[in-house]
C-alpha cells in the first residue's frame, strides 16, 4: 500500500491553521506586506523564502505579535489573534540570534516559558528533560549560554521554543549563523524534530536551498507580496514566473515570441538564424506573444556531434567551472547569448571531453523548459 | 636564571633613570627657590652637582646598555615599558602611603613639621633603630577611646550607603531612558550627563546653597506656588547633603548602567515576552539581571567615594552632619594634630578596601562573562 502524500493544501475539507486574510503592513510609506493572502496547514513545515526586506520578517512577527496588521485579519485556528498579546499566543518563535538569556543555565532558559505557567515543579524538570533529550543536549544543561557552542545553542533555541509545546512554531533564519556542514545535519535534525513534535513549523530563510530542503511548501515573495506557494519540487520544476525560476537554482532564460503551435508543442523564434526552440506549454500563448524560456542547466546535454534531438543549437565553450561532483560549461552561442549546460562527473580520471573554445551542440528535449509569461 | 638577570639590569636602568630624573628636579627647584636669591656662586655649585650626577646617571645607562648582549636588550625593553605603570603607582600610591602610615605611628610635636620621630640618618645606624623604636600605634588606640571616631566612620557609612541608594533610584530610570531612546538622540544625552563636569565641581556644590537657602530658588518657588507658607531649612541639614551628592555623583552612576542597558540585545526582552511574560516581569527577569553589573559598578563609584566627602558635607552640611572627611580635615587643619590625622586617614583606607576589592571582583565577573 502506497503511503500517504503529506498534502493537505489539496484537500478542501482540511481546516487550515493560519489564515492571512487580505492582510497589508505599512511603516510610514513603505508597504513592507501588500494584501497577502495564504493558508498555512497543520503539521506543514512552511518556507517563507525571499531577499531581504521582502516581508518575510515581518509576517513571522505578525504571527508572534510583535507587530499588528494594517489592514485584513489573521486567524489562528479560525480565531482572529490581532488583539491577542504575544505573551498570551500558543505560539513560539526561534530568534536569528537565538535570544537566549545569558544569565541563565540551559536548563534554566528552556524552563523559562514553562516557569511563566506556573505549572508544577515536577512537570517543568520533567518536560525539559524531554527536550534536552530531544536536542541531544544532557550533558550541557548545567552550563550557561557562552559556555557552548554555536551548533549547541542553535538546539537550546529551539528546545526553548518546543518547550511549551507551542501550536505553532516560528523560526526567523535559525541556522544563519552555522557553518555550511553543520548547516546541514541540523537540517535534517529539525525535519526529524518537526515530524515527532507533529507541530507546524513556519521558517523564514533567505537560504534557497534549506527551503527546499526542509519544507513541505515553499512561498517565494518579493516586495511584500507571494509569489508562489508550492512543494521544492513544483517550485523548482514549474515555476510560475522568471523570478520565482531566477530565484531558486540556476536557470537559462530565453526570450523569444511564439511563432505557431505543433499540437500541443509551441514553437518559439529567439533569435535571428537561429532554429526554433520546441516547448511544451501549460498555458495559451498566441502567435506573436512573448514567451520566457526557462531550462535548468542540468536540462540541457552538451555533444560535440549534432544529436537527434527536437532541440539543437550549436555554440562555443566560453567557459567551465568544474565543481567536483558535477561540471558547468558556459556555451557561446553565435548571437553571443551565454547558455550554461551541466555535467555530472560520474566518472573518476575522465579525460574531459571538451575545452576551452571547443565547438559544441546543445540540446534538450521538447519537455525539458518551462514556457513562462513574465 | 636569564629572566633575574634581565630584571636586574632593568631595574639598574630604571634606577639610574630615576636618579637622573630627581636630579634634573633638584637642580631646577634650587634655581626657582631660595638657592637662586643666593647668588651665581651657588648656583654654580649645584649646577655642577647636577652635571656630576645627570654624568654618573647618563654613564650608567650608557655603559650597561653597551655590555648588554644583543638577544638581552629587546627582553630588557620590555621590561622597562611594562615596569612604568608599576613605577607610577610607587611614586604616586605607594610612597605616599607609606609616608602616612608612618605619620600616624609617630607622636605629634611642636616643631616643623609638627610629629617626632624624624629619621636622623646622620647618626647612622642607631638613628635607624631609634626611628623604629619610637613608632607605636598609640593614635589607633585613641581613635577607640573617643566616641567621636566611629560614630563619624558610622554616620559616614549610613550617608554614603543612603545617598549610593539614592543616586541608584534616581540614576537607574535616567540610564534606562537613555538606553531606550533612538539612536541618533543617545550621544547628546551622553553628552548632557557629562556636561556638569565642564564647571567646576567647587562652583556647582556652591549654586545649591544659593538654590537651597532659606531665600533661595527653592524656597521662593514653593512659597509662589503656595505650596509652603514657611520657608523651608534645607540647607545646612543632612537633605542638603543628600542633595549634594546625589546631584554630584549622578553620572558616575548614570554611565555603567547606561553602557550595560546598551548592550542588552532587545530580541531577548521579545523572546521573554514570547515565552509568556508581561512587559514588567520581562523587566525584572531580563532586565534586571542582566543590568545587575552596571548596577553594581554605578554603586561603588558613588559609594566609594562618597565615604570619604569632604566638600559637601562641609559646604551643606549642618554642624550635626558628621562625616569622617569632615573630621579629618578639622583634625589636620585646626587641630594640627598630624599623626592622628594620619590614623583617621589609615583607617578610612582599610575600610575602603573592602569594596574596592569586591568592585575588582564583579568588574573581573563581568570580564569573563563578555569574554
Amino acid at each position: 500500500m502506497p503511503q500517504d502524500v503529506f498534502a493537505p493544501w489539496t484537500d478542501p475539507n482540511e481546516k487550515p491553521i493560519i489564515q492571512f486574510q487580505n492582510v497589508t503592513k505599512r511603516f510610514g510609506d513603505f508597504t513592507a506586506i501588500d494584501d497577502l493572502t495564504i493558508d498555512i496547514y497543520e503539521r506543514e513545515f512552511f518556507a517563507l523564502l525571499g531577499p531581504s526586506g521582502c516581508g518575510k520578517t515581518t509576517m513571522m512577527r505578525m504571527l508572534a505579535g510583535f507587530e499588528t496588521p494594517t489592514e485584513g485579519t489573521i486567524l489562528l485556528s479560525g480565531q482572529d489573534i490581532a488583539p491577542v498579546p504575544p505573551n498570551k499566543r500558543a505560539v513560539n518563535m526561534m530568534f536569528q540570534s537565538y535570544a537566549l538569556f545569558p544569565h541563565l543555565s540551559i536548563w534554566d532558559n528552556i524552563a523559562f516559558g514553562l516557569r511563566r505557567d506556573k505549572r508544577p515543579k515536577d512537570e517543568v524538570s520533567q518536560r525539559v528533560e524531554e527536550m534536552l533529550r530531544l536536542t541531544r543536549l544532557e550533558k550541557f544543561a548545567r552550563r550557561k549560554p557562552h559556555q557552548i557552542s554555536g551548533g549547541q545553542r542553535q538546539r537550546v533555541a529551539l528546545a526553548r521554543s518546543l518547550a511549551k509545546a507551542p501550536k505553532l512554531l516560528l523560526l526567523d533564519e535559525p541556522l544563519g549563523a552555522l557553518d555550511k556542514k553543520l548547516r546541514q545535519e541540523t537540517q535534517f535534525e529539525l525535519m526529524d524534530i518537526q515530524e515527532k513534535t507533529g507541530t507546524t513549523f513556519v521558517i523564514v530563510t533567505h537560504d534557497q536551498e534549506e527551503a527546499m530542503t526542509v519544507a513541505s511548501r515553499v512561498a517565494v515573495m518579493d516586495h511584500g507580496k507571494i509569489i508562489q506557494v508550492a512543494t521544492p519540487a513544483d517550485i523548482y520544476e514549474a515555476p510560475n514566473s522568471t523570478y520565482v525560476a531566477d530565484f531558486i537554482g540556476d536557470v537559462n532564460l530565453i526570450r523569444g515570441k511564439a511563432t505557431g503551435k505543433d499540437g500541443d508543442r509551441l514553437r518559439i523564434a529567439w533569435a535571428e538564424g537561429q532554429p526554433e526552440i520546441v516547448g511544451t506549454p501549460n498555458r495559451e500563448f498566441a502567435n506573436g506573444d512573448t514567451v520566457h524560456f526557462a531550462i535548468r542547466p542540468e536540462k540541457v546535454a552538451i555533444s560535440s556531434e549534432k544529436p537527434d534531438s527536437p532541440n539543437a543549437i550549436p555554440g562555443k565553450v566560453h567557459d567551465i567551472a568544474y565543481l567536483g561532483n558535477i561540471s558547468t560549461y558556459h556555451v557561446e552561442l553565435a548571437g553571443g547569448q551565454i547558455i550554461k549546460a551541466q555535467t555530472a562527473n560520474n566518472r573518476r580520471i575522465s579525460r574531459r571531453s571538451f575545452t576551452w573554445e571547443d565547438n559544441v551542440w546543445l540540446s534538450f528535449t521538447d519537455t525539458a523548459g518551462v514556457l513562462l509569461e513574465t | 636564571m636569564r629572566s633575574i638577570t634581565n630584571f636586574a639590569t632593568t631595574l639598574v636602568i630604571g634606577a639610574a633613570a630615576i636618579y637622573g630624573v630627581l636630579s634634573t628636579y633638584w637642580f631646577l627647584s634650587t634655581l626657582s627657590g631660595p638657592g637662586f636669591a643666593l647668588g651665581f656662586a651657588s648656583v654654580a655649585g649645584s649646577l655642577t652637582k647636577f652635571a656630576l650626577q645627570a654624568a654618573i646617571s647618563v654613564a650608567v645607562i650608557y655603559l650597561v646598555w653597551k655590555f648588554l648582549s644583543e638577544d638581552r636588550k629587546e627582553p630588557v625593553v620590555k621590561n622597562l615599558l611594562i615596569g612604568t605603570p608599576y613605577l607610577w603607582l610607587l611614586a604616586l600610591f605607594l610612597v605616599p602611603f607609606v609616608i602616612v602610615l608612618k605619620i600616624s605611628l609617630s607622636d605629634t610635636a611642636l616643631a616643623i613639621p609638627p610629629y617626632t620621630p624624624t629619621l636622623d640618618l646622620a647618626a647612622g645606624w642607631k638613628g635607624i633603630t631609634d626611628f623604629f623604636s619610637e613608632l607605636d600605634f598609640e593614635n589607633f588606640v585613641w581613635l577607640t577611646e573617643d566616641d567621636l571616631y566611629w560614630k563619624a566612620y558610622l554616620s559616614s557609612l549610613k550617608i554614603a550607603l543612603t545617598s549610593t541608594i539614592l543616586t541608584l533610584l534616581v540614576g537607574f530610570p535616567i540610564a534606562y531612558g537613555m538606553a531606550r531612546a533612538p539612536t541618533e538622540w543617545r550621544a547628546t544625552l551622553l553628552m548632557l550627563v557629562i556636561l556638569p563636569f565642564w564647571t567646576s565641581f567647587l562652583i556647582r556644590v556652591y549654586s545649591w546653597m544659593g538654590i537651597l537657602s532659606q531665600e533661595g530658588y527653592l524656597n521662593q518657588l514653593l512659597m509662589s506656588l503656595g505650596l509652603i507658607s514657611e520657608p523651608l531649612i534645607i540647607l545646612n541639614t543632612n537633605v542638603a547633603v543628600y542633595i549634594g551628592i546625589v546631584y554630584t555623583y549622578l553620572p558616575f552612576m548614570i554611565l555603567p548602567i547606561y553602557s550595560a542597558l546598551e548592550k542588552l540585545d532587545g530580541s531577548l526582552l521579545e523572546a521573554a515576552e514570547d515565552l509568556g511574560c508581561s512587559r514588567l516581569s520581562a523587566f525584572w527577569l531580563v532586565t534586571a539581571p542582566l543590568s545587575k553589573q552596571g548596577v553594581i559598578a554605578g554603586s561603588f563609584l558613588v559609594f566609594i567615594p562618597t565615604l570619604g566627602e569632604f566638600v559637601i558635607p562641609s559646604l551643606l552640611g549642618g554642624s550635626k552632619t558628621l562625616m569622617i572627611g569632615k573630621v579629618l580635615w578639622e583634625e589636620f587643619f585646626s587641630n594640627r594634630d598630624w599623626p592622628v590625622a594620619s590614623a583617621v586617614a589609615v583607617v578610612l583606607l582599610l575600610i575602603l578596601v573592602i569594596p574596592i576589592i569586591l568592585f575588582q571582583r564583579n568588574e573581573q565577573k563581568q570580564r569573563e562573562i563578555d569574554g
